[in-house]
Protein backbone atom coordinates (compact mmCIF):
# COMPACT_ATOMS: atom_id res chain seq x y z
CA UNK A 1 0.00 0.00 0.00
CA UNK A 2 1.15 3.59 -0.37
CA UNK A 3 2.82 5.15 2.68
CA UNK A 4 -0.04 7.64 2.86
CA UNK A 5 -2.71 4.97 3.04
CA UNK A 6 -0.68 3.07 5.57
CA UNK A 7 -0.28 6.12 7.82
CA UNK A 8 -4.00 6.85 7.67
CA UNK A 9 -4.72 3.24 8.51
CA UNK A 10 -2.26 3.25 11.41
CA UNK A 11 -3.76 6.49 12.69
CA UNK A 12 -7.26 5.05 12.56
CA UNK A 13 -6.15 2.07 14.62
CA UNK A 14 -4.55 4.24 17.31
CA UNK A 15 -7.69 6.36 17.56
CA UNK A 16 -9.96 3.32 17.76
CA UNK A 17 -7.84 2.01 20.64
CA UNK A 18 -6.13 -1.32 20.30
CA UNK A 19 -6.45 -4.32 22.59
CA UNK A 20 -9.71 -6.00 21.67
CA UNK A 21 -7.89 -9.07 23.01
CA UNK A 22 -7.05 -12.56 21.82
CA UNK A 23 -9.36 -14.32 19.42
CA UNK A 24 -11.77 -16.60 21.29
CA UNK A 25 -10.93 -20.23 20.59
CA UNK A 26 -14.24 -20.92 18.88
CA UNK A 27 -13.77 -18.00 16.49
CA UNK A 28 -10.40 -19.09 15.21
CA UNK A 29 -10.27 -19.45 11.44
CA UNK A 30 -7.51 -20.66 9.21
CA UNK A 31 -6.47 -18.40 6.35
CA UNK A 32 -7.95 -21.16 4.23
CA UNK A 33 -11.46 -20.05 5.14
CA UNK A 34 -10.77 -16.51 3.98
CA UNK A 35 -9.60 -17.48 0.49
CA UNK A 36 -11.71 -17.73 -2.61
CA UNK A 37 -13.33 -21.02 -3.51
CA UNK A 38 -10.95 -21.36 -6.47
CA UNK A 39 -7.78 -20.93 -4.40
CA UNK A 40 -9.07 -23.41 -1.85
CA UNK A 41 -9.58 -25.90 -4.68
CA UNK A 42 -5.91 -25.52 -5.64
CA UNK A 43 -4.85 -26.47 -2.11
CA UNK A 44 -7.28 -29.36 -1.79
CA UNK A 45 -6.14 -31.29 -4.85
CA UNK A 46 -2.64 -32.79 -4.64
CA UNK A 47 -2.64 -32.96 -8.42
CA UNK A 48 -2.98 -29.18 -8.74
CA UNK A 49 -1.25 -27.97 -5.56
CA UNK A 50 2.13 -26.57 -6.67
CA UNK A 51 3.45 -27.15 -3.12
CA UNK A 52 3.42 -30.86 -3.89
CA UNK A 53 6.32 -30.34 -6.30
CA UNK A 54 8.45 -29.40 -3.29
CA UNK A 55 7.02 -32.21 -1.17
CA UNK A 56 8.11 -34.70 -3.83
CA UNK A 57 11.57 -33.13 -3.91
CA UNK A 58 11.63 -33.53 -0.14
CA UNK A 59 10.78 -37.20 -0.44
CA UNK A 60 13.75 -37.68 -2.76
CA UNK A 61 16.03 -35.83 -0.35
CA UNK A 62 14.75 -37.89 2.57
CA UNK A 63 16.00 -40.99 0.83
CA UNK A 64 19.28 -39.58 -0.40
CA UNK A 65 22.51 -40.36 1.46
CA UNK A 66 24.26 -37.25 2.66
CA UNK A 67 27.30 -36.01 4.55
CA UNK A 68 30.45 -37.67 5.87
CA UNK A 69 28.30 -40.24 7.65
CA UNK A 70 26.83 -41.14 4.24
CA UNK A 71 23.36 -41.66 5.62
CA UNK A 72 19.92 -40.67 4.45
CA UNK A 73 17.22 -39.42 6.79
CA UNK A 74 15.54 -42.73 6.05
CA UNK A 75 18.46 -44.63 7.59
CA UNK A 76 17.43 -43.51 11.08
CA UNK A 77 13.84 -42.49 10.56
CA UNK A 78 12.63 -45.09 8.11
CA UNK A 79 9.40 -44.31 6.35
CA UNK A 80 8.50 -40.68 7.04
CA UNK A 81 4.83 -41.48 6.68
CA UNK A 82 5.00 -43.28 10.02
CA UNK A 83 8.00 -41.77 11.79
CA UNK A 84 7.22 -38.14 11.03
CA UNK A 85 3.50 -38.36 11.62
CA UNK A 86 2.56 -35.65 14.11
CA UNK A 87 6.07 -34.25 14.39
CA UNK A 88 5.57 -30.94 12.62
CA UNK A 89 2.43 -30.35 14.68
CA UNK A 90 4.61 -30.21 17.78
CA UNK A 91 7.20 -27.75 16.49
CA UNK A 92 8.77 -25.41 17.58
CA UNK A 93 9.89 -27.75 20.34
CA UNK A 94 12.32 -27.32 23.22
CA UNK A 95 15.83 -28.55 22.46
CA UNK A 96 17.52 -29.51 25.74
CA UNK A 97 21.03 -29.31 24.31
CA UNK A 98 20.53 -25.78 22.99
CA UNK A 99 18.44 -24.73 25.99
CA UNK A 100 15.77 -23.11 23.86
CA UNK A 101 12.99 -24.00 21.41
CA UNK A 102 13.94 -24.71 17.82
CA UNK A 103 11.71 -24.78 14.75
CA UNK A 104 11.45 -27.64 12.30
CA UNK A 105 14.02 -26.19 9.89
CA UNK A 106 16.53 -25.87 12.71
CA UNK A 107 15.75 -29.39 13.91
CA UNK A 108 16.42 -30.76 10.43
CA UNK A 109 19.74 -28.94 10.37
CA UNK A 110 20.67 -30.34 13.79
CA UNK A 111 20.16 -33.82 12.34
CA UNK A 112 22.18 -32.93 9.28
CA UNK A 113 25.16 -31.58 11.17
CA UNK A 114 25.19 -34.00 14.10
CA UNK A 115 23.91 -37.25 12.58
CA UNK A 116 24.67 -36.99 8.89
CA UNK A 117 27.83 -34.94 9.44
CA UNK A 118 26.71 -32.76 6.58
CA UNK A 119 26.73 -28.97 6.31
CA UNK A 120 23.48 -27.34 7.40
CA UNK A 121 21.05 -26.38 4.65
CA UNK A 122 20.65 -22.64 4.15
CA UNK A 123 17.38 -21.13 5.34
CA UNK A 124 14.93 -20.73 2.48
CA UNK A 125 17.02 -22.93 0.19
CA UNK A 126 15.16 -25.30 -2.14
CA UNK A 127 16.46 -28.31 -0.24
CA UNK A 128 15.52 -27.15 3.23
CA UNK A 129 12.08 -26.03 2.08
CA UNK A 130 11.51 -29.33 0.32
CA UNK A 131 12.58 -31.42 3.33
CA UNK A 132 10.56 -29.30 5.76
CA UNK A 133 7.53 -29.50 3.48
CA UNK A 134 7.89 -33.28 3.19
CA UNK A 135 8.14 -33.73 6.95
CA UNK A 136 5.31 -31.30 7.69
CA UNK A 137 3.13 -32.94 5.04
CA UNK A 138 3.08 -36.05 7.25
CA UNK A 139 1.17 -34.03 9.85
CA UNK A 140 -1.50 -32.84 7.44
CA UNK A 141 -4.93 -33.08 9.01
CA UNK A 142 -3.55 -33.47 12.52
CA UNK A 143 -4.20 -30.86 15.21
CA UNK A 144 -1.39 -28.53 16.20
CA UNK A 145 -0.13 -29.68 19.57
CA UNK A 146 2.37 -27.35 21.21
CA UNK A 147 3.10 -28.35 24.79
CA UNK A 148 4.50 -25.64 27.04
CA UNK A 149 6.38 -26.39 30.24
CA UNK A 150 8.50 -24.40 32.70
CA UNK A 151 11.46 -24.46 30.29
CA UNK A 152 9.64 -23.19 27.23
CA UNK A 153 7.29 -20.75 28.99
CA UNK A 154 9.76 -17.83 28.98
CA UNK A 155 10.15 -18.19 25.22
CA UNK A 156 6.41 -18.34 24.70
CA UNK A 157 6.10 -15.15 26.71
CA UNK A 158 8.80 -13.50 24.61
CA UNK A 159 6.92 -14.49 21.46
CA UNK A 160 3.67 -13.17 22.87
CA UNK A 161 5.36 -9.93 23.79
CA UNK A 162 6.70 -9.58 20.25
CA UNK A 163 3.23 -10.22 18.85
CA UNK A 164 1.66 -7.54 21.02
CA UNK A 165 4.20 -4.75 21.00
CA UNK A 166 4.20 -1.95 18.43
CA UNK A 167 7.15 -1.75 16.08
CA UNK A 168 8.37 -0.33 12.82
CA UNK A 169 7.86 3.04 11.20
CA UNK A 170 4.15 2.36 11.08
CA UNK A 171 4.23 1.61 14.79
CA UNK A 172 1.94 -1.38 14.46
CA UNK A 173 1.69 -4.52 16.55
CA UNK A 174 0.87 -7.86 14.91
CA UNK A 175 -2.16 -8.13 17.21
CA UNK A 176 -3.67 -4.93 15.84
CA UNK A 177 -4.22 -6.54 12.44
CA UNK A 178 -4.43 -10.21 13.27
CA UNK A 179 -6.38 -10.16 16.57
CA UNK A 180 -8.36 -6.93 16.27
CA UNK A 181 -9.02 -6.53 12.55
CA UNK A 182 -8.94 -9.99 10.99
CA UNK A 183 -11.53 -10.49 8.29
CA UNK A 184 -11.41 -6.84 7.26
CA UNK A 185 -9.64 -5.73 4.11
CA UNK A 186 -6.22 -4.14 3.84
CA UNK A 187 -5.66 -2.76 0.35
CA UNK A 188 -7.80 -5.40 -1.33
CA UNK A 189 -6.49 -8.36 0.67
CA UNK A 190 -8.42 -9.94 3.51
CA UNK A 191 -6.51 -9.79 6.83
CA UNK A 192 -6.10 -13.35 8.16
CA UNK A 193 -5.80 -14.32 11.84
CA UNK A 194 -2.20 -15.39 11.15
CA UNK A 195 -2.28 -19.02 12.19
CA UNK A 196 0.70 -20.85 10.70
CA UNK A 197 -1.27 -23.99 9.95
CA UNK A 198 0.13 -24.71 6.51
CA UNK A 199 3.82 -23.86 6.45
CA UNK A 200 5.91 -24.14 4.38
CA UNK A 201 3.32 -22.97 1.94
CA UNK A 202 2.93 -21.96 -1.71
CA UNK A 203 2.17 -18.29 -1.70
CA UNK A 204 0.66 -17.02 -4.95
CA UNK A 205 2.43 -13.71 -4.33
CA UNK A 206 5.82 -15.49 -4.24
CA UNK A 207 4.96 -18.04 -6.91
CA UNK A 208 6.95 -20.55 -4.93
CA UNK A 209 7.05 -22.36 -1.64
CA UNK A 210 8.26 -20.36 1.35
CA UNK A 211 8.64 -20.63 5.10
CA UNK A 212 6.89 -18.90 7.96
CA UNK A 213 10.11 -16.95 8.42
CA UNK A 214 9.79 -15.54 4.95
CA UNK A 215 6.18 -14.60 5.52
CA UNK A 216 6.98 -12.86 8.78
CA UNK A 217 9.80 -10.96 7.12
CA UNK A 218 7.22 -9.74 4.59
CA UNK A 219 5.03 -8.59 7.49
CA UNK A 220 7.88 -6.76 9.18
CA UNK A 221 8.85 -5.06 5.93
CA UNK A 222 5.18 -4.22 5.48
CA UNK A 223 5.10 -2.27 8.73
CA UNK A 224 8.51 -0.80 7.91
CA UNK A 225 10.33 -2.62 10.67
CA UNK A 226 13.77 -4.18 10.31
CA UNK A 227 13.11 -7.86 9.55
CA UNK A 228 14.92 -10.36 11.78
CA UNK A 229 17.32 -12.80 10.11
CA UNK A 230 16.04 -16.28 9.32
CA UNK A 231 16.36 -18.53 12.33
CA UNK A 232 16.81 -15.59 14.69
CA UNK A 233 15.67 -16.35 18.25
CA UNK A 234 13.05 -13.59 17.97
CA UNK A 235 11.54 -15.43 15.03
CA UNK A 236 11.49 -18.82 16.71
CA UNK A 237 9.90 -17.31 19.83
CA UNK A 238 7.24 -15.71 17.64
CA UNK A 239 6.73 -18.95 15.76
CA UNK A 240 6.32 -20.79 19.08
CA UNK A 241 3.72 -18.27 20.19
CA UNK A 242 1.84 -18.40 16.87
CA UNK A 243 1.74 -22.18 16.81
CA UNK A 244 0.64 -22.31 20.47
CA UNK A 245 -2.05 -19.74 19.68
CA UNK A 246 -3.20 -22.09 16.91
CA UNK A 247 -3.22 -25.20 19.15
CA UNK A 248 -5.94 -27.60 18.07
CA UNK A 249 -6.20 -26.24 14.53
CA UNK A 250 -5.46 -28.69 11.75
CA UNK A 251 -2.16 -28.72 9.90
CA UNK A 252 -2.53 -28.00 6.18
CA UNK A 253 1.00 -28.27 4.81
CA UNK A 254 1.59 -27.61 1.97
CA UNK A 255 -1.04 -24.87 2.05
CA UNK A 256 -1.74 -22.40 -0.74
CA UNK A 257 -2.28 -18.75 0.14
CA UNK A 258 -2.80 -15.57 -1.94
CA UNK B 1 18.74 -6.53 0.51
CA UNK B 2 20.49 -3.29 -0.63
CA UNK B 3 21.25 -0.79 2.11
CA UNK B 4 19.84 2.68 1.86
CA UNK B 5 23.31 4.10 1.15
CA UNK B 6 23.97 1.63 -1.67
CA UNK B 7 20.61 2.35 -3.19
CA UNK B 8 21.07 6.13 -3.11
CA UNK B 9 24.46 5.82 -4.80
CA UNK B 10 23.09 3.56 -7.49
CA UNK B 11 20.00 5.69 -7.94
CA UNK B 12 22.03 8.80 -8.59
CA UNK B 13 24.21 6.94 -11.06
CA UNK B 14 21.24 5.49 -12.90
CA UNK B 15 18.99 8.51 -12.51
CA UNK B 16 19.53 10.23 -15.84
CA UNK B 17 19.23 7.38 -18.37
CA UNK B 18 16.61 5.30 -16.52
CA UNK B 19 14.43 8.24 -15.55
CA UNK B 20 13.49 8.74 -19.16
CA UNK B 21 12.75 5.03 -19.69
CA UNK B 22 10.86 4.77 -16.41
CA UNK B 23 8.24 7.23 -17.62
CA UNK B 24 5.00 5.41 -18.21
CA UNK B 25 3.82 5.50 -21.78
CA UNK B 26 0.76 7.78 -21.80
CA UNK B 27 -0.70 5.73 -24.66
CA UNK B 28 -0.23 2.40 -22.89
CA UNK B 29 -3.91 1.46 -22.72
CA UNK B 30 -4.40 2.28 -26.36
CA UNK B 31 -1.32 0.33 -27.42
CA UNK B 32 -2.38 -2.73 -25.49
CA UNK B 33 -5.87 -2.59 -26.93
CA UNK B 34 -4.35 -2.40 -30.40
CA UNK B 35 -2.10 -5.36 -29.63
CA UNK B 36 -5.17 -7.33 -28.55
CA UNK B 37 -6.91 -6.52 -31.83
CA UNK B 38 -3.83 -7.54 -33.76
CA UNK B 39 -3.54 -10.84 -31.87
CA UNK B 40 -7.21 -11.48 -32.55
CA UNK B 41 -6.70 -10.78 -36.24
CA UNK B 42 -3.73 -13.18 -36.33
CA UNK B 43 -5.98 -15.93 -35.00
CA UNK B 44 -9.19 -15.37 -36.95
CA UNK B 45 -8.07 -13.37 -39.96
CA UNK B 46 -11.15 -11.71 -41.47
CA UNK B 47 -13.59 -14.38 -40.27
CA UNK B 48 -16.42 -13.29 -37.98
CA UNK B 49 -16.28 -14.31 -34.32
CA UNK B 50 -19.61 -15.28 -32.80
CA UNK B 51 -20.46 -15.22 -29.11
CA UNK B 52 -21.45 -18.60 -27.76
CA UNK B 53 -20.53 -22.29 -27.43
CA UNK B 54 -17.45 -21.25 -25.42
CA UNK B 55 -17.61 -21.06 -21.65
CA UNK B 56 -14.79 -19.12 -19.99
CA UNK B 57 -14.69 -19.27 -16.20
CA UNK B 58 -12.62 -17.02 -13.98
CA UNK B 59 -13.23 -15.93 -10.39
CA UNK B 60 -14.80 -12.45 -10.52
CA UNK B 61 -12.62 -11.16 -7.67
CA UNK B 62 -9.28 -12.87 -7.46
CA UNK B 63 -6.94 -13.48 -4.54
CA UNK B 64 -3.77 -12.71 -6.44
CA UNK B 65 -3.09 -11.65 -10.02
CA UNK B 66 -0.06 -13.95 -10.20
CA UNK B 67 -2.14 -17.07 -10.31
CA UNK B 68 -5.75 -16.82 -11.45
CA UNK B 69 -7.54 -20.14 -11.99
CA UNK B 70 -8.98 -20.19 -15.50
CA UNK B 71 -11.08 -22.80 -17.22
CA UNK B 72 -12.40 -22.88 -20.76
CA UNK B 73 -14.74 -25.45 -22.20
CA UNK B 74 -16.37 -25.53 -25.62
CA UNK B 75 -19.64 -27.22 -26.48
CA UNK B 76 -18.92 -29.65 -29.30
CA UNK B 77 -19.63 -33.33 -30.13
CA UNK B 78 -15.87 -33.72 -30.73
CA UNK B 79 -16.40 -36.14 -33.60
CA UNK B 80 -14.18 -36.35 -36.66
CA UNK B 81 -16.76 -34.37 -38.58
CA UNK B 82 -17.42 -31.74 -35.93
CA UNK B 83 -14.85 -30.82 -33.32
CA UNK B 84 -12.83 -28.00 -31.81
CA UNK B 85 -9.40 -27.55 -33.37
CA UNK B 86 -7.99 -24.82 -31.19
CA UNK B 87 -8.72 -22.69 -28.13
CA UNK B 88 -6.99 -19.34 -27.64
CA UNK B 89 -7.05 -17.05 -24.61
CA UNK B 90 -6.30 -13.33 -24.91
CA UNK B 91 -6.23 -10.35 -22.57
CA UNK B 92 -6.60 -6.65 -23.20
CA UNK B 93 -4.39 -5.15 -20.52
CA UNK B 94 -1.50 -7.54 -20.00
CA UNK B 95 1.85 -6.49 -21.51
CA UNK B 96 1.28 -9.18 -24.16
CA UNK B 97 -2.19 -10.11 -25.43
CA UNK B 98 -1.63 -13.87 -25.86
CA UNK B 99 -2.03 -16.07 -22.81
CA UNK B 100 -2.27 -19.62 -24.07
CA UNK B 101 -3.23 -21.59 -27.16
CA UNK B 102 -4.44 -25.16 -27.19
CA UNK B 103 -4.40 -27.44 -30.23
CA UNK B 104 -6.60 -30.50 -29.97
CA UNK B 105 -8.96 -32.80 -31.81
CA UNK B 106 -11.59 -35.53 -31.38
CA UNK B 107 -9.17 -37.58 -29.20
CA UNK B 108 -9.64 -35.03 -26.41
CA UNK B 109 -13.20 -36.17 -25.78
CA UNK B 110 -14.03 -32.79 -24.32
CA UNK B 111 -12.70 -29.48 -25.59
CA UNK B 112 -11.42 -27.93 -22.40
CA UNK B 113 -8.47 -26.49 -20.54
CA UNK B 114 -7.99 -25.69 -16.86
CA UNK B 115 -4.94 -23.70 -15.89
CA UNK B 116 -3.73 -20.67 -13.92
CA UNK B 117 -2.84 -17.37 -15.55
CA UNK B 118 -1.32 -14.03 -14.69
CA UNK B 119 -3.49 -10.95 -14.98
CA UNK B 120 -1.82 -7.60 -14.69
CA UNK B 121 -4.88 -5.51 -14.05
CA UNK B 122 -8.64 -5.50 -13.73
CA UNK B 123 -9.71 -6.38 -17.25
CA UNK B 124 -11.61 -8.51 -19.67
CA UNK B 125 -10.29 -11.93 -20.73
CA UNK B 126 -11.42 -13.52 -24.00
CA UNK B 127 -11.43 -17.15 -25.12
CA UNK B 128 -11.76 -18.00 -28.81
CA UNK B 129 -12.47 -21.44 -30.23
CA UNK B 130 -11.73 -22.46 -33.79
CA UNK B 131 -14.01 -25.21 -35.04
CA UNK B 132 -13.25 -27.90 -37.60
CA UNK B 133 -15.59 -26.13 -40.03
CA UNK B 134 -13.45 -23.00 -39.82
CA UNK B 135 -15.88 -20.98 -37.71
CA UNK B 136 -14.84 -18.99 -34.63
CA UNK B 137 -16.74 -18.67 -31.37
CA UNK B 138 -15.88 -16.71 -28.23
CA UNK B 139 -16.67 -15.83 -24.64
CA UNK B 140 -15.38 -13.02 -22.42
CA UNK B 141 -15.11 -12.63 -18.69
CA UNK B 142 -14.46 -9.59 -16.48
CA UNK B 143 -12.01 -9.97 -13.60
CA UNK B 144 -11.14 -7.57 -10.80
CA UNK B 145 -7.46 -7.69 -9.83
CA UNK B 146 -6.07 -6.06 -6.71
CA UNK B 147 -2.52 -5.74 -5.39
CA UNK B 148 -1.25 -7.60 -2.37
CA UNK B 149 -1.15 -5.55 0.80
CA UNK B 150 2.22 -6.51 2.25
CA UNK B 151 4.66 -6.88 -0.61
CA UNK B 152 8.01 -8.51 -0.06
CA UNK B 153 10.33 -5.95 -1.57
CA UNK B 154 11.30 -3.23 0.84
CA UNK B 155 10.12 0.04 -0.59
CA UNK B 156 12.80 2.65 -0.05
CA UNK C 1 14.21 -33.51 -8.34
CA UNK C 2 10.50 -33.61 -9.21
CA UNK C 3 10.33 -31.42 -12.27
CA UNK C 4 6.82 -32.35 -13.23
CA UNK C 5 3.92 -34.29 -11.77
CA UNK C 6 1.19 -35.91 -13.81
CA UNK C 7 -2.06 -37.40 -12.58
CA UNK C 8 -3.75 -39.92 -14.84
CA UNK C 9 -6.20 -42.64 -13.75
CA UNK C 10 -4.48 -46.03 -13.75
CA UNK C 11 -7.52 -47.76 -15.22
CA UNK C 12 -10.38 -46.77 -17.51
CA UNK C 13 -13.10 -48.24 -19.69
CA UNK C 14 -12.65 -48.08 -23.44
CA UNK C 15 -14.15 -44.88 -24.77
CA UNK C 16 -14.30 -43.24 -21.35
CA UNK C 17 -13.17 -39.62 -21.15
CA UNK C 18 -10.45 -39.37 -18.51
CA UNK C 19 -9.12 -36.30 -16.75
CA UNK C 20 -5.42 -35.55 -16.95
CA UNK C 21 -3.75 -33.07 -14.62
CA UNK C 22 -0.16 -31.94 -15.07
CA UNK C 23 2.04 -29.66 -13.00
CA UNK C 24 5.50 -28.51 -14.03
CA UNK C 25 7.97 -26.84 -11.69
CA UNK C 26 9.13 -23.70 -13.48
CA UNK C 27 9.34 -20.01 -12.47
CA UNK C 28 7.95 -18.82 -15.84
CA UNK C 29 9.98 -15.63 -15.72
CA UNK C 30 7.96 -13.17 -17.77
CA UNK C 31 10.73 -10.94 -19.00
CA UNK C 32 8.88 -7.90 -17.64
CA UNK C 33 10.21 -7.93 -14.10
CA UNK C 34 13.08 -5.76 -12.99
CA UNK C 35 15.68 -6.13 -10.25
CA UNK C 36 15.80 -3.61 -7.42
CA UNK C 37 18.34 -1.60 -9.42
CA UNK C 38 16.26 -1.54 -12.59
CA UNK C 39 17.75 -4.26 -14.77
CA UNK C 40 15.31 -6.32 -16.76
CA UNK C 41 15.24 -10.00 -15.79
CA UNK C 42 15.33 -11.97 -19.07
CA UNK C 43 12.35 -14.03 -20.16
CA UNK C 44 12.59 -17.72 -19.30
CA UNK C 45 9.41 -19.68 -19.80
CA UNK C 46 8.05 -23.02 -20.89
CA UNK C 47 6.92 -22.50 -24.49
CA UNK C 48 5.23 -25.74 -25.38
CA UNK C 49 3.50 -28.70 -23.79
CA UNK C 50 2.59 -31.85 -25.71
CA UNK C 51 0.74 -34.97 -24.73
CA UNK C 52 0.96 -38.10 -26.86
CA UNK C 53 -1.01 -41.27 -26.36
CA UNK C 54 0.88 -44.31 -27.62
CA UNK C 55 2.77 -41.97 -29.89
CA UNK C 56 -0.17 -39.98 -31.27
CA UNK C 57 -0.42 -36.33 -30.25
CA UNK C 58 -3.71 -35.73 -28.49
CA UNK C 59 -3.18 -32.31 -26.88
CA UNK C 60 -0.73 -29.49 -27.48
CA UNK C 61 -0.36 -26.16 -25.70
CA UNK C 62 1.58 -23.01 -26.54
CA UNK C 63 2.42 -21.11 -23.39
CA UNK C 64 3.09 -17.38 -23.15
CA UNK C 65 4.49 -15.31 -20.24
CA UNK C 66 0.94 -14.81 -18.94
CA UNK C 67 0.85 -18.42 -17.81
CA UNK C 68 1.48 -18.65 -14.06
CA UNK C 69 4.63 -20.06 -12.51
CA UNK C 70 4.61 -23.82 -11.95
CA UNK C 71 2.01 -24.16 -14.68
CA UNK C 72 -0.98 -26.40 -14.30
CA UNK C 73 -2.41 -27.86 -17.49
CA UNK C 74 -5.51 -29.98 -16.97
CA UNK C 75 -7.41 -31.49 -19.84
CA UNK C 76 -9.21 -34.62 -20.94
CA UNK C 77 -8.55 -37.43 -23.36
CA UNK C 78 -10.46 -40.51 -24.50
CA UNK C 79 -9.17 -43.79 -23.07
CA UNK C 80 -8.82 -45.52 -26.43
CA UNK C 81 -6.43 -48.36 -25.56
CA UNK C 82 -3.99 -49.59 -22.95
CA UNK C 83 -0.66 -47.86 -23.19
CA UNK C 84 1.43 -44.86 -22.29
CA UNK C 85 0.69 -41.21 -22.13
CA UNK C 86 3.86 -39.22 -22.69
CA UNK C 87 4.13 -35.59 -21.65
CA UNK C 88 6.75 -33.19 -22.88
CA UNK C 89 7.50 -29.64 -21.75
CA UNK C 90 9.95 -27.55 -23.78
CA UNK C 91 11.06 -24.00 -23.24
CA UNK C 92 13.72 -21.33 -23.15
CA UNK C 93 17.35 -22.05 -22.34
CA UNK C 94 17.04 -25.66 -23.45
CA UNK C 95 14.43 -26.56 -20.89
CA UNK C 96 13.09 -30.01 -21.68
CA UNK C 97 11.19 -32.34 -19.36
CA UNK C 98 9.35 -35.57 -20.10
CA UNK C 99 7.06 -37.64 -17.95
CA UNK C 100 5.05 -40.73 -18.71
CA UNK C 101 2.02 -42.43 -17.21
CA UNK C 102 0.53 -45.81 -17.95
CA UNK C 103 -3.14 -46.41 -18.46
CA UNK C 104 -4.87 -49.74 -18.55
CA UNK C 105 -7.98 -49.74 -20.72
CA UNK C 106 -10.47 -52.59 -20.64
Amino acid sequence: MSPRTALLFAASLTCAGAGAGDIPRAERRSGYDLMSRETRAIQDDDATNPGMLWVLDGEALWNRKSGAADRACAACHGDARTSMKGVAARYPAFDAALGRPVNLEQRINVCRTERQKAPPLAFESRELLALTAYVARQSRGLPIDIAIDARSKPFLDAGSEAFHHRQGQLNLACSQCHDDNWGKRLAGSVIPQAHPTGYPLYRLEWQELGSLGRRMRNCLIGIRAEPYAYGAPEFVDLELYLMWRANGMKMETPAVRP
Amino acid sequence: MTTRREFLLLATALAVPTAAKAQLDPNLAQKRKAAFQEALRRIVGDAPVRKGRVKLQLPPLIDNGNSVPLSVSVGSPMTDADHVRAIHVLTEKNPLPDVVSVHLGPRAGRASLATRVRLADTQSVTAIARMSDGSFWSDSSEVVVTLSACLEEGLI
Amino acid sequence: MARAVVTVPARAKRGEIVEVKTLAQHPMETGFRRTQTGELIPRDIIRRFTCTYNGTEVYRVELHPAMSANPLIAFSTIATETGTLAFQWAGDNGYSVTETASISVE
